[in-house]
């Protein structure tokens, strides 16, 4: 499993891009999870289609979009990059969105899911007693699906570190600066003789993906211990 | 403490337009399943905006035309019908968990022994039993330190001995708190043992509302009350227990003697005289096995639709509700302001201890 210095780089970018695109897309996540699950309003099913749309268009063609969009020419990238000086395209930064979109139909599911299973009654109990709506969230609906925030966080985490058609579509494949492990992977195939180096980032990304996977497992079972009150 | 409720909401095939007042004490919402009770308690907590609502407390708007105050700011308090206790937090923490946005309870420690709940405090709501849920549920909402109670059948998922577990607490509840309680049930016999007040609920419509013991004696109220569970509710004083295990107690017409009364002498206890087990006679009765014989007279009369009759009897003040047939009527010949006797069917009479609970108890 050793790898030379562009496998580390690789390695630690794909690391990096998983834990920046899990932590930012987490709080929107579970916000437009609660809109799916707990409020009607209009547009609701529109917002949802466009929710799963990465999860059903060919990644590419997301990847494609995104930089039309968000590259230095495109609307919202020129946005960025005059407002905040933050450009997307062929940069590290580019390959968190592309992670974030591409992982952002899992989390909502996962947590859609978690808060659809929270019973309204419950939360309605805490409005009686002087909660109000935020507190109502806060104490109440967050604990009960910490589970499911957890299990989308391991699900956008895995999806970040294994992007990779909107990623190298997006951002390209540049050593150090957008090459993660999947296309580092990728590219050694392509050359003669990159095999074993392949086969040791090969190892890391099952390393990586078995080890969120536990993890999480683990922490869900402390939470639903927690709030089964065993 | 008053609470007034005009409202009206049409829903699932239900149209409910309601009016009434609730005073101090319990006031027992009365109806089939369906009629509406529980749309009427959501309202008054905010957890459901009615189409057109008046709803205050004391003068304090809960909704008019305009305003539909949110639950939170309402200081209400709700027993539902499933405790919904919160499952990650402890019996404490749910006990508590109205503190932390600003109740301030000043018997705390009173509560949770009324209720009985010092032991379970660090247990979680998954470990407790169904009428320890409830208990739970009763005293979070009371630490709320809420202005009124809104219990929704909070025994009604409970089988016969778990309730029995609760209903002394809720009797304490009545007697020792004083918050005002408006009470869902379509049980009789709780809102007989609990209740000083009564709207009785048909088809999304106030069919009769008034004091219990008015609304309970009333003709009217047979076919709403159903023709088994109808019968008027009496309030007696206990006077005696004899070796032979007969009660006796004092009603304002006279003594009765019952069975199994468990309150201690001099308590207040309620009795609950079934119209179909009140028989009546024109004459006093010589050679019958009944004991519990008082001199009536006939206060009103209502022939339905079928063989059945229900004659309202007074009795010394007290009022009686009597179920014969309609050709009894006719044989007797039975007249307003008539005197007669009652014959109460001793193994019939049913005794709901109030007051003597809570004086006996711990």
């Amino acid at each position: 499993m050793s790898l030379d210095p562009s496998g580390w780089d690789a390695l630690r970018l794909s690391l990096l891009v998983g834990v920046v695109a899990t932590l930012l897309a987490l709080p929107l996540a579970t916000w437009i999870a609660w809109l799916l699950a707990r409020r009607e309003f209009w547009g609701k099913s529109l917002l949802n289609a466009a929710v799963h749309l990465p999860l059903v268009l060919p990644p590419v063609v997301t990847g494609y979009l995104l930089l039309i969009a968000f590259g230095r020419t495109g609307p919202a990238g020129r946005f960025l990059e005059q407002t905040l000086g933050l450009v997307l395209a062929f940069r590290w930064t580019g390959a968190v969105l592309a992670a974030i979109v591409m992982g952002f139909p899992l989390m909502v599911r996962a947590i859609r899911l978690a808060i659809e299973a929270v019973d309204p009654k419950i939360e309605d109990a805490a409005r009686t007693l002087g909660a109000p709506g935020y507190a109502v969230f806060a104490t109440i609906t967050l604990p009960l699906i910490l589970p499911g925030i957890l299990a989308g966080a391991v699900m956008g985490f895995a999806k970040a570190i294994g992007e990779f058609g909107a990623t190298i579509t997006f951002v390209a494949n540049i050593p150090g600066e957008t090459q993660t492990l999947p296309s580092a992977i990728y590219a050694l195939l392509q050359v003669p003789g990159g095999e074993a180096t392949a086969i040791s980032l090969v190892l890391w990304a099952c390393v990586l993906a078995l080890g969120a996977v536990v993890l999480s497992e683990w922490l869900a079972r402390r939470v639903a211990a927690r709030i089964a009150g065993a | 403490m008053s609470l007034s409720v005009a409202l009206s909401h049409r829903f699932d095939g239900l149209d409910l337009d309601v009016a009434f007042e609730a005073g101090p004490g319990v006031t027992a919402l009365f109806g089939r399943s369906g009629a509406g009770k529980t749309t009427i308690v959501n309202a008054v907590a905010g957890l459901l905006r009615p189409d057109k609502a008046q709803i205050s407390l004391d003068g304090r708007v809960f909704n008019d035309a305009s305003t539909c105050l949110p639950p939170h700011k309402r200081r209400v308090g709700y027993v539902f019908q499933d405790a919904r206790l919160f499952p990650h937090l402890s019996v404490a923490q749910n006990l508590d968990y109205a503190r932390r946005f600003g109740a301030q309870p000043k018997t705390r420690s009173h509560i949770i022994d009324l209720l009985g709940l010092g032991e379970l405090l660090e247990r979680r709501p998954a470990t407790l039993s169904g009428g320890e849920k409830q208990r739970v549920a009763l005293g979070r909402a009371l630490l709320a330190d809420p202005q009124l109670l809104l219990m929704d059948e909070p025994l009604a998922a409970l089988d016969g001995p778990r309730k029995s577990d609760i209903l002394p607490y809720l009797d304490r509840l009545k007697s020792e708190t004083g918050v005002p309680i408006l009470y869902v049930s379509h049980a009789v016999d709780e809102v007989a043992r609990l209740a000083d007040q009564m709207v009785l609920l048909s088809g999304g419509r106030v069919a009769r509302s008034g004091p219990l013991f008015e609304v309970m004696a009333d003709p009217a109220a047979i076919p709403l009350l159903g023709v088994r569970e109808a019968g008027a509710v009496l309030q007696a004083k206990v006077v005696a227990h004899g070796a032979d295990g007969l009660s006796t107690l004092q009603v304002a017409a006279g003594t009765l003697n019952l069975l199994g009364v468990q309150a201690p002498v001099g308590a207040q206890v309620r009795l609950r005289v079934l119209a179909q087990d009140v028989l009546l006679s024109l004459e006093m009765p010589q050679g019958l096995s009944a004991q519990n014989i008082l001199p009536v007279t006939v206060t009103a009369m209502r022939t339905g639709d079928g063989p059945g009759a229900a004659i309202a009897l007074d009795a010394a003040g007290d009022a009686l509700l009597a179920r014969v047939t309609a050709r009894a009527v006719s044989a007797m010949g039975l007249t307003q302001g008539q005197a007669l006797f009652a014959i109460l069917k001793a193994t019939s009479v049913a005794q709901n201890a109030i007051s003597g609970e809570v004086t006996s108890a711990p």
